[in-house]
């Protein structure tokens, strides 16, 4: 099984017609996504990779039947309101590709998406992969490329980097160990869902048996997590990969993705591995050991 | 990014915020001037990006005007946090009867705003909620639904004010969390808010940042404050090297090379992408090495920009090497940088295979981009090499 | 001259065509053909930035134009 998408998972792509959208439309339709159609207003007509490009969601809707998800790939002004269309037209799974939004916009999107029962994953994120079986978002590449990093298996994957995520898959993948689902969750001060609120998900799905993430300085997303673990007595192992633990000495400077600027003593990396370990979840110094503790830890509980 | 204090000040002045009467001045003379006009003693207070002025000897108080003009010097060349002021901000002083905290930020984990509120005012907000927690209300707001009074007088009325002060902090804490959302902030904060002893409610002291990426949106603001394009209000100002790293990635729409950050090592890094980047420099730093710089590749540069990025780094003072690394890359194209930093090499008069420490960028059209450096001689690594031995491999080839 | 790392031949057959300079032009995403009064045109400093997606040898008469990996030799 997989969480937030399966094989039947019909999306659109909203700004298809883009540089970075054109691309993803291809690899995901390379590794068998079924894109019912692609939004870019004054462009209805045309088509990319054989792909219906329309004005607006709406017609995609009335030309296709119910759509399930998005890929949300249009400029940062644009994005919110594209993210309303797509709400506003019974989407319920929302990957938002975009960088560089205002948190405020982002504030409202997720707001919307709380009052429809949505879900948005991103912004700044390369979307979701469940290896084999689906892949909604650009992560992994060309579907080659994918195929090469991701395989099957029991480790599911949440990463507030893109990048990173595939690099976490390939390591894993390089030693045996498959993954079930991995979600590349963005980069952002705020995200649509955070690793506490996808737990729930990984915990409810048979075949994720051991959890592995990619974290920075910056937010309270792990803070959160430490907490969820603890009171919920997760089945699932957790190892954690920080990075950025320069950054500690170097307050207010920003590194990396937008959400890794340290505004509190909470935030900084040491902080976070402090919490991490009181949760009991293992801290990886270097990303090829995570295989190792992932299957150690895995053992433990079985 | 950081408002300086007679900033953000102005910013709740188009609120209708109560602010005492104030000058910004950058010369002794000025601060004569502007406490001749305002009349009576003044509070003094340097213009830095930093809180904790008062420590530092960066506030002061003046009864008369010749006192003021003295202390403009003494008050500029006060360190706070390593930075020395902009301007004295010059306000007219009266005797408080009671201090204030109201902020507006953030709260991630809500996903939402939320208006924090205290009668303890003046002091660390910090201690306030460790030792006082039932002086401090935490009170989130939406962001689509319109901000009206009654979320402002719940919060205010949380800690048990009531009366005058209930009906007076209202409209203020109102007005506050209006400009955090119209302006696109990450803080708004009144630190104190008085009530003076004539009866009077006066915003002491201001702190506001705005976020980096709604700068676009806000541009008529910024301007009209007086804040430059360049300037980027992070811990430190931008270095040449920083500048001339941003002008690189803006040459060119193509990809980013780009959050160019200076260091003072030998070993030059052209890295990437955003979490790959974090990783990279811990694991340099971890094996003992010195990096001269951090920096941050991804989303597919064009070859021109990855040999501009590799031409600053080659071309910075003290910097004999670069390793070139990154995570395994999706749709960044290994053949790419590979011609990129390669070029870069030559154009700066320099063989690859002597500057190049190591290449680790596997994934996306690895097989051509491996062909290229096999044929310059570079030494590079697929991803059976971690990206920590990697990282080891550079360091290890420094002297 | 060629690039560092790609050099393009176009054959002398195809090199005037003013219709296939144009379709040139349009397919290459990196800019590497211009359509001039003589026909195609190449811009040199565009050259290394090529990205193989060979769409300039499906809009040119088969084999009529080479892209040649120079690290390949």
């Amino acid at each position: 099984m997989s969480i937030l998408i399966t094989k039947e998972t019909n999306f659109i792509v909203q700004g298809i017609t883009g540089r970075e959208a054109v691309n993803l439309t291809r690899e995901n339709l390379d590794y068998g996504a079924t894109i019912v159609g692609g939004v870019t207003p004054g462009r209805a007509g045309r088509d990319v990779y054989g792909v219906p490009v329309y004005d607006c969601v709406r017609d995609v809707v009335a030309q296709h039947g119910p759509v399930e998800g998005s890929i949300v790939s249009v400029p940062p002004g644009f994005t919110k309101d594209a993210v309303f269309e797509a709400l506003e037209n019974g989407i319920r799974i929302i990957v938002v590709v975009t960088e560089n939004i205002p948190r405020k916009d982002v504030a409202q999107m997720v707001e919307l998406a709380r009052m429809r029962d949505a879900r948005i994953i991103g912004p700044n994120c390369l979307g979701i992969i469940s290896p084999d079986e689906a892949k909604m978002g650009g992560v992994g590449g060309p579907a080659a490329n994918t195929r090469q990093a991701y395989t099957k298996g029991p480790v599911g994957i949440m990463s507030r980097s893109g990048g990173m995520t595939t690099e976490i898959a390939s390591t894993l993948t390089a030693a045996g160990l498959g993954q079930s689902t991995c979600v590349s969750i963005g980069g952002d001060a705020i995200v649509g869902t955070t690793y506490a609120e996808l737990m729930p998900l990984f915990e409810a799905d048979a075949e994720t048996k051991a959890i592995a993430i990619y974290s920075e300085p910056g937010g309270r997303m792990e803070a959160e997590l430490a907490d969820w673990i603890r009171e919920h007595d997760s089945r699932l192992p957790v190892v954690a990969f920080m990075a950025g633990r320069f950054m500690d000495e170097m307050r207010g400077m920003r590194f990396g993705h937008a959400g890794t600027i340290v505004e509190g003593k909470e935030d900084t990396a040491a902080e976070k591995i402090e919490r991490l370990r009181s949760a009991g979840i293992d801290v990886a110094e270097r990303i090829e050991e995570i295989p190792d503790l992932v299957r150690k830890r895995m053992a433990e509980r079985s | 990014m950081r408002f300086y204090e007679y900033e953000s000040k102005a910013l709740f002045a188009r609120h209708g915020l109560p602010l005492g009467e104030h000058r910004v001045a950058t010369s002794a003379d000025e601060a004569r001037a502007a406490a001749t006009a305002i009349g009576g003693p003044v509070v003094m207070k340097s213009q830095v990006l930093s809180g904790g002025r008062m420590k530092a000897g960066a506030v002061k108080f003046a009864d008369t005007a010749d006192e003021a003009a003295s202390l403009f010097q003494p008050i500029m060349d006060a360190v706070v946090s390593g930075q020395t002021g902009r301007s004295v901000l010059v306000e007219s002083k009266s005797p408080v009867a009671q201090e204030y905290f109201l902020s507006v930020t953030w709260d991630g984990r809500r996903k939402q705003p939320v208006l924090l509120f205290s009668d303890m005012g003046g002091i660390d907000i910090e201690e306030v909620a460790e030792t006082h927690p039932e002086h401090l209300s935490r009170t989130h707001f939406s962001t689509l639904l319109p901000i009206t009074p009654r979320i402002a007088k719940e919060a205010v009325g949380a800690v048990g004010v009531t009366g005058g002060a209930l009906n007076r902090i209202t409209p203020i804490a109102t007005e506050l969390m209006r400009l955090f959302l119209e302006y696109d902030l990450t803080l708004a904060e009144i630190n104190p808010l008085a009530r003076l002893e004539d009866g009077r409610f006066v915003v002491l002291d201001g702190h506001v940042d705005m976020e980096a990426e709604a700068r676009g949106r806000h541009k008529k603001l910024l301007a009209e404050l007086g804040v430059q394009e360049e300037e980027t209000r992070q811990a430190r100002p931008p270095t040449d090297f920083e500048i001339r790293g941003r002008q690189v990635n803006e040459a060119d729409h193509r990809g980013v090379a780009g959050n160019v950050v200076e260091f003072d090592g030998d070993l030059g890094l052209v890295i990437g992408a955003g979490g790959g980047s974090l990783t990279l420099f811990d694991a340099v730093r971890k094996h003992g090495g010195k990096p001269a710089n951090y920096c941050e590749i991804g989303g597919n540069p064009s070859v021109g920009k990855a040999c501009e990025l590799t031409k600053l780094i080659l071309g910075k003072p003290g910097v004999e090497k670069i390793a070139v690394m990154m995570n395994v890359v999706s749709n960044t194209r290994v053949d790419i940088v590979a011609r990129g930093v390669i070029k870069g090499c030559i154009e700066s008069g320099k063989d690859p295979k002597d500057v190049i420490a190591i290449f680790r960028i596997p994934g996306a059209w690895e097989d051509e981009g491996f062909k290229i450096l096999a044929k310059h001689g570079v030494d590079y690594c697929d991803r059976s090499v971690s990206m920590y031995e990697a990282a080891g491999r550079a360091v290890a080839k420094m002297g | 001259m060629a690039g560092m790392f790609i050099d393009v031949r176009v054959d002398a057959s195809i090199a005037k065509d003013a219709e296939i300079a144009k379709k040139l032009e349009e397919v290459c995403p990196v800019d590497i053909f211009e359509a001039t009064d003589g026909g195609v045109a190449l811009v040199e400093k565009n050259l290394d930035e090529c990205t193989l997606c060979d769409l300039c040898l499906e809009a040119a008469p088969k084999g009529k134009i080479e892209v040649v990996k120079l690290y390949e030799r």
